[in-house]
């Protein structure tokens, strides 16, 4: 008995030694929500590494605990509200519809300090991040123009957000910029996530004949069978070469580790504060990509338009544009604002499809 | 293009079709295990990784067939022997499952995926229109179609079958027969569990020949709702299955080709169209209500 009373004695006291330990240091807690899995291979995994990044950066100062798979949905709002209790200083919460739960649990916790990826409503607690994606796509879209024989490309599409319909914009402009009667395939698969449905969806437009695939889902599923039917395709938030070597043109890359890194050191030093930060190619908060399987003189093309996009030179959205039925949105040299493209929910000339209202 | 059509909807029905038809023989034997969403990507997870280690895709079959029917082997120690509410169990295994084989798959993230090659039968597969359709497919297919005659006759003309569908109907009785309840339930389980990694097999090295996270994506659901459209009845499954994975072929066909319209009606279309063949097919009471087997879910301990 009394041996056991000695051991459970030397327990507490380690258990204990550990516990002042750990609040000696005294660690921020950086907290994630993600709506994936962390080896999705595209959307989550690109938030993953930059959490890793600034964990590599600023892990003496900080832990940054996360949440996986989490739905969108009242499960959200549960699983933000769990890593606001457990003593999260600041909570990225990626994916847009995290937003209203965001909000809400922001509402209870006033002390935290939350970031909401993509989305448009902030707080005094609540900042709103997000990456100018359309660059990206918008070089995507002149590769596309070059390469593909018939013009015609296939767009995998999520949900009828703003961010989508921007995306298939820009892309439409920027085939359009090398290939003036570029047309392109629509189908909306209405799932982030399934690889067989985004797979079905792949099969499908090529079946009706486009020969270039673009997707804004997050798995490599379409690149895979892009890569069967031998055309090509892009790569979605995170390099998606292996999944097809002789496919990829060139992958959108999220690099989010520079701004959460960014982020956090403004927490530390205390100059936190509420924004809405819209960031682009110039901020490092996407890359593009090694341009891959194209010849010189479209990658030199790509690669110049890259540099006119970070310079300013160039702004994908810059008129004349007119709307997919022929009236006209942008007058010449006219350029968009960022709150027409963040509430975007019309197509541009040359989309083949009806955009689901 | 009609051609390239069916070859997608018949990848798209398939693991339907066989996770549904093992999950019918569980449930004529009276177990509703709900766990199928969770049986199915463990088979998914197994056979991709048993794939990778050996290079063959044959072996990943029989890894994601053994997967499965281990899995739920829990799921029948849990009910049978333990006696736990088969409603409850069946969505733990679900979730244990989604958890467990992320676990696993872990390190097989992003590895390029080993496709399980066709098999073409010569002279047949010449046949116009429907020989590169039917006979030109991979052996889960056929399987599929072995299974679904098999089960078939063994249901409804074998001896055994009809001790399965008499446990089903009333444990009770059957077992006052003298039929070893418990023993036949295991193996109905077991047999659920075997088809639904088939299922998950079909997945990660034909559907989409790569593992990723969360890759079944509620196919596991669709397979437990066909079970019921088809009045646990195996031919029924398969109209079923197929009539699912073409609405959801063609709904993406219509969108590719721009018919205009909405395409959320149109992603409705696959579970609005089963609603509807359901109401059909079900407004006869009488024989819906032979086809469901009476002790479904409900737990047998023997009295001794």
């Amino acid at each position: 008995m009394k041996k056991l009373i000695i051991a459970l004695t030397a327990t507490a006291a380690v258990l204990g030694g550990f516990s002042s330990g750990a609040q000696a240091q005294e660690k921020k807690k950086v907290c994630f929500i993600y709506v994936g899995s962390r080896t999705d291979g595209g959307w989550t995994q690109a938030h993953e590494l930059g959490r890793q990044a600034l964990d590599k950066a600023l892990g003496d100062k900080v832990e940054t605990p996360f949440l996986e798979n989490v739905p969108e949905g009242p499960d959200a709002e549960r699983a933000i509200e769990r890593m606001a209790r457990s003593g999260c200083s600041i909570v990225f919460t990626t994916s847009f519809g995290f937003m209203d739960a965001t909000l809400k649990v922001a509402a209870k916790f006033p002390d935290v300090k939350f970031e909401h990826a993509t989305g448009f409503k902030a707080a005094p607690n609540v900042a709103t991040y997000n990456s100018r994606f359309y660059e990206g796509r918008y070089i995507a879209g002149q590769i596309a123009g070059k390469m593909s024989k018939k013009g015609l490309a296939g767009y995998i599409a999520s949900f009828p957000i703003p961010e989508v319909v921007m995306g298939i914009n820009a892309f439409e402009l920027g085939a359009k910029s090398v290939n003036p009667n570029f047309k392109m395939k629509v189908v909306w698969a209405n799932t982030w996530f399934d690889p067989g449905k985004e797979a079905d969806a792949a099969k499908a437009l090529i079946d009706q004949g486009v020969d270039i695939l673009t997707q804004h889902t997050d798995t490599t599923a379409p690149m895979q069978v892009a890569a069967e039917r031998g055309i090509y395709a892009f790569g979605q938030a995170s390099d998606m070469i292996a999944a097809g070597p002789k496919t990829q043109l060139t992958a959108i890359v999220d690099t989010w580790g520079a701004y959460y890194i960014k982020r956090t050191k403004a927490l530390l030093d205390g100059t936190w504060k509420s924004e809405q930060i819209w960031d682009g190619l110039k901020d490092g908060i996407l890359t593009m990509a090694p341009y891959t399987n194209m010849p010189d003189d479209v990658k030199a093309m790509a690669e110049e338009t890259e540099a006119k996009i970070k310079s300013g030179e160039l702004h994908p959205f810059t008129g004349p544009i007119n709307k997919q039925d022929g009236t006209p949105w942008l007058k010449a040299g006219e350029k968009a604002d960022d709150g027409t493209l963040l509430g975007m929910n019309f197509y541009v000339e040359g989309v083949d499809d009806k955009l689901p209202q | 293009m009609f051609e390239a059509i069916l070859l997608t909807v018949i990848t798209a029905a398939t693991p339907l079709v066989v996770a549904a038809l093992g999950e019918l023989v569980t449930e004529r034997a009276g177990v509703l295990n709900l766990g199928v969403e969770g049986m199915m990507i463990m088979g998914a997870v197994c056979a991709f990784a048993a794939a990778q280690l050996t290079g063959s895709p044959y072996i990943g079959i029989v890894a994601g067939i053994a997967g499965g029917a281990l899995f739920s082997l829990l799921f029948g120690f849990l009910t049978l022997t333990l006696v736990t509410n088969q409603v409850a169990t069946g969505l733990a295994l679900t979730i244990l499952g989604l958890g467990l084989s992320g676990q696993l798959g872990e390190a097989f993230v992003g590895k390029p995926g080993i496709k399980l090659p066709q098999i073409v039968f010569p002279y047949l597969s010449e046949i116009p229109f429907f020989g590169r359709v039917l006979f030109s497919q991979d052996l889960i297919f056929y399987l599929s179609i072995a299974l679904i005659i098999g089960i078939n006759w063994f249901l409804f003309k074998s001896r055994t079958g009809l001790k399965i569908r008499a446990i089903g109907d009333n444990h009770g009785s059957a077992h006052a027969l003298g039929i070893n309840v418990i023993r036949t339930r295991y193996l109905a389980v077991m047999f659920g569990g075997a088809c639904a990694g088939l299922a998950g097999a079909q997945l990660s090295l034909v559907y989409t020949p790569q593992w990723v996270e969360n890759m079944s994506a509620g196919r596991g659901w669709i397979a437990l709702a066909l079970v019921v459209f088809a009045s646990w009845r195996p031919w029924r499954v398969l109209a079923g299955g197929y009539l699912f994975g073409a609405v959801t072929i063609g709904q993406l066909h219509a969108q590719a080709f721009g018919i205009g319209v909405p395409s959320q009606f149109l992603s409705a279309l696959p579970y609005a169209a089963t609603i509807v063949v359901l109401i059909i097919i079900s407004h006869n009471r009488r024989t819906t209500l032979i086809n469901t087997p009476a002790s479904l879910g409900k737990p047998f301990v023997p009295d001794r």
